[in-house]
């Protein structure tokens, strides 16, 4: 059971995503951010309610579509508004963008803008964890078009071969890109591809955040516990495109309107009425505190300092040598 | 002092680098039981179990991803790749992550880990097997180079690229494992910077520069040059990132001449890099162009005969310094 005060937690981090991916949305439009920006609108509960899950030493690593989680994970709003503006205030100093957000203080090891890439670091992360034989464990979130990338299956090889304490959490929007997953993957089912490597594999509704929860904690458990990696596949699914520049014409109108149906914030929402967990006038009182740190994000950015020109030849290498290009 | 074979060198330098860090650590294919393909980590499975020492699958994009996570949180991993040539496998992990995870997160992290990637022609295992392909690492930033050619600097080298807190690519030349030389023992821990070259021969008339196994062709041919009264000083680079260009540039304007010998391809190699750094900083100074030589542009063919045609030899060298010398 997660207590009603965690419950509202869990909905206003959801109603900080989606409103400050709202931003983002926005600000694209007004080319203050450039480049590949993928929102997560829609997939929210899967990002609050694995996270949320976690210690917080404990390792988290990203694919490209990362502004929930980096949220989720803690991360300052200020940084993450700045970095998507290219500004010096970013939380990677305007070097990485929106689809390379790491967090160190939050042990978020970012966002890779190849599909699958983390996989196998996600493993080495949980070899850490192993080899020191600390209580750490790791979580990776990637997309149901990485599971057919080689490294995946290479990642989940090492993990259960050295029973690393790793959860892979699939976020399964059934398309990579414009290509639907019955199109791509021999399996559609993707947590049964766990059981190729002898791993358990879960399901879960990936619009429902306390059951997102319910099973992360459960799964956290074992793992900590030392049972091995675990594969979990949430079902949700992104509202908008791909990324930015797609206006998602492979999708059906219907299927569309279906999924946003199951809108994970007014289905936590109407739970909370129903239930009497608050009124209401609180889930107002949080559009307004959300709006307030969506706006005081912009502004940092707007605010904040491009980087200067010095900055192209810093953070190269921990130790600088002569012959090094510099300004 | 005591010689040393260069696969000893190796395991001599892991060896001490793990007793005094734990967070050191070997993985790769046969590194363990096997105790390495060129012997290069014999002994040490034994010295420190299998969590230190860990045989991995054969899957070298994997093993470079898992060292970096590693890396990433606070480990020391020095995978081996059991030859370079299948760096080719892990070619995204080692350049759109190791090499660039750094910078890209602005300067959050730092990337502990040693890449050993043994490599080269010269023994006849054909087209997918005899790679000098360091050029394509140095083209990208992000990565530190090694590219030893003595027992003593894979020692004193490899020991410093296990400290460093960048990531570092080792580059072994198989052919040069079981050459012997003079290394310095545990008690004195000696570490060679990265980033300084080394004069191996002084000369006047012309500067050679090498690295790994070249340097030997590069110390052969400057012996023959020398009979014919021309005197070639040999710059061993030892690392192509940092690279030494003060000691590249300090030699060829005393020589005025140069030729830059790999045993890579030389198109788009590091000696056009070289080369055209040396005529954009030296131009008036050159009493004729850099001289390159390199393998030829083809995949390297498996017949011993037509394998020698393709890889640069001391004669390449000889024959490249006497065009800008006579």
């Amino acid at each position: 059971m997660i207590a009603p005060t965690d419950q509202i937690k869990l909905y206003k981090l959801m109603v900080l995503i989606r409103r400050i991916e709202e931003r983002v949305a926005e600000s694209y439009g007004e080319g203050r951010i450039g480049g590949f920006t993928h929102l997560y609108i829609g997939q929210e509960a899967v990002a609050v309610g694995a996270i949320t899950s976690l210690n917080h030493d404990d390792y988290v690593i990203d694919t490209y579509r990362d502004h929930g989680h980096f949220l989720a994970r803690g991360g300052d709003p200020r940084k993450f508004m700045a970095e998507l503006y290219g500004k010096s205030t970013g939380i990677c100093k305007g070097k990485g963008g929106s689809m390379h957000l790491a967090d160190a203080e939050h042990y978020f090891y970012g966002g890779t803008g190849i599909v699958g890439g983390s996989i196998p670091i996600a493993a080495g992360l949980g070899l850490a964890c192993s080899y020191r034989r600390d209580d750490r464990i790791v979580m990776a979130f990637f997309g149901d078009g990485a599971t057919n990338q080689g490294v995946w299956h290479e990642g989940l090889n090492f993990a259960e071969l050295w029973n690393l304490p790793v959860i892979f959490v699939c976020e399964n929007n059934f398309y990579g890109i414009g290509t639907g997953v019955d199109s791509s993957s021999s399996l559609v089912e993707v947590h049964k591809k766990a059981q190729g490597y002898g791993m358990p594999g879960y399901l879960v509704n990936g619009m429902d955040v306390l059951e997102v929860r319910k099973t992360c904690d459960e799964v956290v458990k074992l793992v900590r516990g030392g049972s091995g990696p675990a594969l979990i596949e949430a079902r949700t699914y992104r509202y908008q495109g791909h990324s930015m520049t797609d206006p998602g014409r492979y999708r059906a109108k219907a299927e569309e309107d279906l999924w946003r149906k199951r809108d994970p914030i007014p289905r936590l929402a109407k739970h909370f009425l129903k239930e009497g967990i608050c009124d209401e006038a609180r889930l107002q009182e949080i559009e307004v505190e959300v709006e307030d740190v969506c706006e005081d994000a912009v502004q940092f950015a707007l605010d904040s300092p491009d980087p200067e020109p010095a900055a192209l030849y810093e953070d190269m290498f921990k130790e600088r040598h002569p012959g090094d290009p510099h300004a | 002092m005591r010689e040393l074979r260069v696969y000893e060198a190796i395991a001599e330098a892991l060896a001490e680098e793990m007793r005094r860090d734990e967070a050191v650590f070997l993985m790769g294919e046969d590194v363990g039981l096997f105790g390495g393909t060129f012997r290069a980590t014999e002994g040490l499975m034994a010295e420190f179990g299998s969590r230190r020492v860990r045989d991995t699958p054969i899957a070298e994009a994997g093993i470079v991803g898992l060292a970096l996570g590693a890396a990433f949180a606070g480990l020391r991993p020095v995978p081996e790749l059991m030859t370079m040539n299948f760096a080719i496998v892990a070619m995204d992990q080692i350049i759109n992550h190791v090499a660039k995870m750094r910078y890209m997160f602005g300067g959050q992290f730092d990337l502990p880990l040693t890449i050993r990637a043994p490599g080269g022609g010269g023994t006849q295992k054909g087209a997918q097997h005899s790679h000098s392909i360091e050029s394509w690492f140095v083209n990208a930033p992000g990565l530190r180079i090694v590219v030893p050619s003595t027992p003593a600097d894979f020692k004193g080298l490899l020991k410093t690229s296990v400290r460093s807190d960048d990531p570092v690519l080792f580059v072994e030349h198989e052919m040069l494992y079981s050459l012997k030389g003079p290394v310095p023992d545990e008690d004195d821990d000696v570490l060679v910077p990265l980033g300084q070259a080394a004069t191996r021969r002084a000369g006047s008339d012309v500067t050679i520069v090498a690295w790994s196994r070249m340097v030997h062709e590069a110390l052969k041919a400057a012996e023959e040059l020398s009979e014919e009264g021309i005197e070639a000083e040999v710059i061993d680079l030892r690392c192509l990132d940092p690279l030494d260009w003060d000691a590249v540039l300090g030699s060829v304007a005393r020589t005025r001449r140069c030729v830059v010998a790999e045993e890579g391809w030389r198109k788009v190699g590091v000696g056009a890099e070289i080369g055209s750094r040396l005529h954009e900083t030296l131009f008036y100074e050159l009493d004729a162009p850099v001289g390159r030589v390199g393998a030829a542009d083809v995949p390297t063919p498996y017949a011993k005969g037509l394998e020698q045609d393709a890889l640069p030899n001391a004669g390449d060298i000889v024959q490249a310094a006497l065009k800008i010398t006579t």
